[in-house]
């Protein structure tokens, strides 16, 4: 069996890593994003990536440290408020956008990873969403065409791996990870953890190896970008 | 007198049913939470994936991997569940959440909601709003009647670009209650804030609306 286990990040990346590619990146805002991949993504000074990402990270952080570098030509994201780097380069032109519903985003990206081409859905029907795509009526409702999502890459943010890659997300840490792990001609897990085969219980396993190509263990920082407490 | 956020998040509450899976939107909306009825259960969605969404956690409780769609910390009530996002947004577009209660910028006499990006201004994105508004079984918007400069929000069309077409099913505001009639396609004024008269619900909405025979004060 071909070793998944990758020592770091950089090696993890080596020879996925090239110019012009579509990247998918798990996380939804800075929670649950791979982002010691992300660090090591900057550090190899590819250019002219499409990034599929819920969220556009944060300045300093997350996907926002490639926008800061110009290394992302392109985003695929539903929403993309907390940046300051990503308003200054959209409104000067640098940066191409295309927003996406998120439950629209996230099934693009199941259906590109189950081999489904495109689907149709109600979200967005008479919005600019659904500008220049085909619609069709089903039962008397009209619904919208959206395309799966298939990338060259994904970067995904794990809890648990086993040697196989079969991994177990932490709480809400899972978000968009299982689709961007399913969409990708291959796939990085940056895991918290790894143990030995059949150590990890069969029923709670939320991404099967197969989905995997390479893990990396990291001591992540996880930052809070809204830390709210009650007393 | 105009209903205050607190009293327009009260009586959107009375919305609520015992059992309900609801989602509610950031701002205002999130205040419903607070007017839940004691002994009544109901499971709040936060479209990140989590449903059975609790209160802030304590200092000590904070987990960076425990979040709510507004990306706060959070925690979850007893009984609540992890998921991913495809699966977050088949409940919502599947027509599995009873319940969603959003802000607008605009609505429309038709029940169009334009609340997600205005032209010139950066452009943050719709998240969640667009399969919100297309999937769930019963929309309720909570808003101020008017905007800052006092123009009306009720408006014949939606000058916004849109979230969803006709798909609001009821409307809370400061000055009032109003409900869909699915049969008229208008809005129609079921209940009035505390010294608010008709005539100043039609000077502050252009429009087209209907008024109850039997037009009651809002209970909030």
């Amino acid at each position: 069996m071909p070793d998944k286990i990758y020592s770091s990040p950089t090696e993890a990346l080596d020879g996925l890593a090239r110019d012009g590619i579509m990247v998918a990146v798990g996380g939804f805002g800075l929670c649950g994003i791979p982002e010691q991949l992300i660090i090591a993504l900057r550090d190899s000074a590819v250019r002219n990536l499409t990034a599929v990402s819920n969220n556009a990270g944060v300045d300093g952080w997350g996907l926002g440290l490639l926008l800061e570098t110009g290394q992302i030509r392109k985003m695929v994201s539903s929403y993309v408020g907390e940046n300051a780097e990503f308003e200054r380069q959209f409104m000067a032109g640098e940066l191409e956008v295309e927003f996406n519903p998120q439950g629209t985003l996230a099934e693009r990206m199941r259906a590109g990873g189950a081999g489904i081409p495109a689907f149709f859905t109600k979200t967005g029907v008479g919005t600019a969403v659904a500008e220049g795509k085909e619609t069709r009526d089903f039962e008397g409702e009209t619904f919208v065409m959206e395309r799966g999502i298939r990338t060259d890459l994904s970067l995904v943010k794990a809890w648990k791996a086993d040697r196989a890659g079969n991994l177990m997300y932490r709480k809400t840490a899972r978000n968009f990870n299982p689709m961007a792990a399913s969409c990708g001609a291959h796939t990085i897990a940056e895991v918290e953890e790894i143990v030995d085969i059949g150590t990890l219980d069969p029923d709670h396993i939320h991404t099967p190896g197969i989905f995997v190509d390479r893990i990396v263990k990291t001591i992540p920082e996880k930052r809070i970008e809204q830390r709210t407490t009650r007393s | 007198m105009p209903l205050d956020r607190n009293g327009i998040t009260r009586r959107a509450a009375r919305e609520l049913q015992d059992g309900f899976y609801v989602n509610l939107g950031i701002g205002m909306p999130t205040l419903v939470a607070n007017h839940v009825p004691d002994g009544m259960t109901v499971w709040l969605q936060s479209e990140n994936g989590l449903l059975g969404m609790g209160a802030f956690p304590t200092e000590e409780e904070v987990d960076a991997d425990l979040i709510n769609a507004g990306k706060q910390t959070v925690t979850g009530v007893s009984g609540h569940s992890f998921f991913s996002s495809a699966e977050s947004f088949e409940m919502i577009r599947g027509g599995h959440i009873d319940l969603a209660i959003l802000g607008a910028m605009e609505v429309s006499q038709e029940g169009d909601i334009a609340n997600w990006m205005i032209p010139g201004k950066m452009v943050k994105g719709m998240g969640g709003a667009m399969d919100l508004v297309a999937g769930v079984r019963r929309v309720i918007v909570t808003m101020e009647h008017t905007n800052k400069r006092g123009d009306p929000k009720i408006i014949p069309a939606c000058t916004l670009p849109l979230t969803g077409l006709a798909c609001i099913d009821m409307i809370i505001t400061d000055l009032c209650v109003m409900e869909m009639d699915p049969d008229r396609r208008r809005f129609r004024v079921t209940e009035l804030a505390p010294e608010v008269t008709a005539e100043e619900i039609r000077a502050k909405t252009t429009a087209e609306i209907l008024f109850a025979d039997d037009l009651r004060t809002i209970d909030a």
